[in-house]
């Protein structure tokens, strides 16, 4: 209706599932099966371009002194010196660090956990044909390829006075951020980039939870919902309250910039603070918006292999919940150091432990799940496995770092990195992973090569570990993070995590090597290949289910 | 399934262009925004070569607002599009009840995140109006560079800044804000019972109160004894009650659409979401002006006594 290039509905219904054309399906699409599809794409490469990054941090600190960064830099500028590119290497390795994190976050596992396999199956899940608002669902998804260009964009223009790019940390604090530190063009890109990424978020959020609340099939009470859709309802909460403080927070920083106030400038009466209040109050919710849809995915798959119904089903949706919900109000802990009130850190180390508990109850349920039953070591269930037990690692040594005296001592060392690398590259990544091989025969309608796909699982969990465990030790014997360069004492732990960086690499290759075998052999999957206790809807569609399923919605018991 | 029957109620929306259109106009009005504010190609001054030639010193220098612009008018164009689109579905008969609900909690959530937003301008509001003597207490050695800077923390509103007298202008523009939030109660009372000559009335009314408020806004704004720049107080009540302006004028576009709608004949007294949207939107607004006025206006006027 809209032009008239453009099917008529009814048309549509009744034509086969080939005929559309390639700009309408994959460019001007309105389908969750296909977005999803385009969102893992995307979640692909933009991973890839941050594993670069990664591949980039990992060979610079690889040894003490300053060397493989300085052949980045300063291309096309004759007769630049040693020194010169050793000092522009300085600002070069802090953009690295920064567009890493930021796209991993917000372009690889945002994307990929939430826009792909919560588009793809949120809607199959709950016996609903399709998302409430298939069209706002695409430009979810076309605002990201905006984002992920400004961003690049801003990686390319002038910085601050030491190079292009910013180089602040993905955390984006004054004065680093203000013109004081980063006077180019850079950082607004950046601001812009995290704006749209925002919105996109935001429209997607609104989806799921209309979707949610609104679509599911007969019989389908919130009660019986299934994990991940819980997950995704509560993770899309989670967005729509957070990310619009977060909006706050960047404009704030926009116009200290470019319009004269002086929001988070003391030399105008503003508070630097007052911005990581902001930010954090987004951030740390953000932190459960990247792993709440991975505790959903990790409850399905439990279960299906330990051929048991999940254990504690309520308890482990309501866990989700109070997690969520305790996630607004922890956010300062990642702020003891800036001089806070004591009662004040007294607080926040109490709110932050009580997080233990509900993740506690997640844990182990998942254990008490695998208890006793007939535990089959498919694809899947490997990296479910390898989730839940860094993730535990990563959780633990989250309630370290929870205490605010010990925080003094390893806040901004590598124990923190550590950290959240544990739960999240090691966790929330390994979620991912384990939901693209559950899903990718519903989602493809082709079967991969197990043997190949358990080498790429054991290859990134022995690179993995050997990348971050040794951080830990890093950290606790004081190496700051953000930094270049390092005292010759870390070189032992820093060459053994460099050395990490290769199995993972490694393991990329033979990813990509079960995609394209996968590809070219064609076999074709069957409906449900993981037997009786994957229970949710898609294993009664066929694979990969059609253009529009459900037609005749799913009566559910 | 293909040639399978539909049997259920909910809008398979066909493909469409607008949100790809709207990707691309936000990415222009992005770049064209930083190169307003800052230019992305140094001009050709001395040894300096503009990066894009003579294309990027008409577009690409600071305060070009040319590819700005752009971005805006493509932006316009898909919101009429899109939401002429989503006009057409709905006579078509794809709203059907269940999507009404979905239209329904889909307004309500895009309402809660806008609450979050003005959330950020109060919370900033808020921690300078009142830790500002924390700020300038403590243990400031005098030799610190920012240590003359203490007399811009020492009292809020900061020295110098003349503050709008809350029971003038502003006691009005709350009156004018609260009669319009009846006069639009009225005009969706009216369409429920069918009575289209009242929800015009009804509707006329708010529109004009609704431009009358942005008009003695943009007065007040034109009269205010701070500025923007250069002070924090005029900063945080520029951008906290410039927001809300902002969502004042989008309100009355929105209202005034509605009222173009039921002028032409559409929406009826069963189905009128749209309208329904804007009135929920409309008190939205009217709510967040009762906060800014208690809080920006009044309290710093009875507590601190100016």
């Amino acid at each position: 209706m809209p032009m008239d290039a453009i099917t008529p509905a009814d048309e549509l219904h009744h034509e086969d599932d080939h005929k559309i054309g390639f700009i309408q399906r994959w460019f001007f699409s309105t389908n969750h099966k296909d977005i999803g599809t385009l969102y893992l794409i995307a979640a692909i490469i933009f991973g890839l371009v941050g594993t670069f990054l990664s591949g980039l941090i990992r060979m610079e600190l690889a040894a003490p002194e300053i060397g493989p960064l300085t052949h980045f830099v300063l291309w096309g500028v004759e007769g630049a010196t040693q020194a010169e590119k050793i000092e522009a290497a300085k600002h070069f390795y802090n953009t690295v660090i920064t567009y890493h994190g930021l796209i991993m976050i917000f372009f690889m596992v945002m994307p990929a956990l939430i826009g792909g396999f919560g588009n793809w199956f949120v809607p199959i899940m709950i016996g609903a044909p399709d998302m409430a608002f298939p069209r706002m669902n695409n430009i979810s998804f076309w605002l990201l390829p905006a984002a992920f260009l400004l961003a690049v964009v801003s990686m390319l223009v002038p910085g601050g006075p030491s190079g292009n790019g910013f180089g602040g940390g993905w955390v984006l604090y004054p004065p680093l951020s203000s013109t004081t530190g980063h006077p180019g063009p850079s950082m607004d890109l950046l601001i812009l980039s995290l704006h749209i990424a925002g919105i996109s978020s935001i429209l997607g959020a609104i989806n799921f939870i209309v979707t949610i609340l609104n679509m599911r099939a007969p019989g389908m009470t919130i009660h019986k919902m299934p994990l991940f859709v819980w997950a995704m309802l509560i993770t899309a909460f989670l967005l729509v309250l957070s990310l619009p403080v977060l909006a706050g927070a960047l404009t704030m920083l926009l116009t200290d910039r470019n319009f004269g106030t002086t929001f988070f400038d003391p030399a105008g009466g503003g508070d630097p603070i007052m911005f990581q209040h902001l930010f954090w109050f987004f951030g740390h919710p953000e932190v459960y918006i990247m792993i709440l849809p991975a505790f959903g995915i990790v409850s399905h798959i439990v279960s299906t292999f330990s051929k048991k119904p999940v254990f504690g089903y309520l308890g482990m949706a309501y866990a989700m919940a109070s997690i969520g919900f305790i996630g607004f109000i922890v956010w300062a802990h990642h702020m003891y150091t800036v001089g806070m009130n004591v009662d004040l850190k007294a607080y926040f180390v109490a709110a932050t432990m009580i997080i233990a508990v509900p993740t506690g109850i997640k844990i182990f349920s998942w254990i008490a799940t695998m208890w006793g039953g007939s535990i089959e070591f498919k694809v899947p269930m490997l990296w479910a496995i390898g989730f839940i037990f860094l993730f535990t690692v990563g959780g633990v040594t989250g309630v370290v770092l929870a205490n605010a005296g010990v925080d003094h001592a390893l806040h901004d060392t590598y124990y923190v990195v550590a950290h959240f690398h544990y739960v999240l590259s090691l966790g929330a990544v390994f979620a991912l992973f384990a939901g693209w091989f559950y899903w990718y025969e519903k989602m493809f309608g082709i079967k991969y090569n197990g043997f190949l796909a358990g080498i790429q699982f054991w290859l990134m969990f022995i690179g993995a570990n050997v990348v971050f465990f040794p951080q830990h030790f890093l950290g606790l014997q004081g190496m700051p993070r953000r930094y270049i360069d390092y005292a010759d004492g870390f070189v032992l732990w820093n060459q053994v995590s460099s050395f990490g960086y290769l199995f993972i690499l490694a393991s990329l290759f033979f990813f990509f090597a079960v995609v394209i075998e996968s590809v070219v052999r064609r076999r074709k999957a069957d409906a449900n290949p993981w037997g009786e206790y994957a229970t949710t809807l898609e294993w009664t569609l066929p694979s990969p289910p059609p253009f529009h399923q459900f037609n005749e919605l799913p009566k559910v018991k | 399934m293909a040639h399978a029957e539909v049997k259920h109620d909910y809008h398979l929306v066909n493909p469409s262009p607008w949100p790809l259109l709207a990707s691309i106009g936000l990415f222009v009005l992005a770049i064209g925004a930083v190169t307003f504010m800052k230019g992305l190609a140094t001009e050709v001054t001395g040894d300096e070569i503009s990066l894009f030639g003579y294309l990027g010193n008409t577009f690409f220098t600071e305060g070009k607002i040319w590819i700005m612009l752009l971005g805006f008018l493509i932006i316009a164009w898909v919101m009429f599009g899109w939401w002429g689109d989503v006009i057409k579905e709905s006579r078509a008969g794809d709203h059907t009840p269940v999507v009404q609900i979905g239209l329904r909690y889909g307004m309500i959530l895009f309402i809660a995140s806008e609450v979050m937003f003005f959330v950020a301008w109060f919370w900033s509001f808020f921690e300078l109006a009142i830790f500002h003597g924390a700020r300038a207490g403590g243990t400031w050695d005098s030799a610190n560079p920012l240590y003359e800077n203490l007399s811009a923390w020492a009292n809020w509103p900061p020295p110098g800044v003349e503050t709008f007298d809350p029971f003038h202008l502003p006691l009005i523009n709350t009156l004018i804000l609260l009669l319009s939030g009846t006069t639009v109660t009225w005009a969706h009372h009216a369409i429920q019972h069918g009575d289209r000559e009242g929800t015009r009335n009804g509707l006329v009314i708010t529109v004009l109160l609704g431009f009358i408020f942005s008009l003695l806004q943009a007065y007040e704004y034109s009269t205010a004894g701070f500025s923007f720049s250069g002070s924090l107080y005029g900063a945080s009540f520029f951008m906290a009650t410039g927001f809300h302006g902002a969502h004042v004028i989008i309100g009355t576009i929105f209202l005034f659409v509605c009222l173009l709608r039921i002028l032409g004949g559409g929406m009826s007294a069963k189905k009128h979401i749209g309208f329904e949207a804007a009135a929920w939107y409309w008190h939205f607004v009217d709510v967040v002006w009762l906060f800014l006025f208690a809080f920006v206006y009044v309290t710093p006027k009875l507590v601190l006594g100016h």
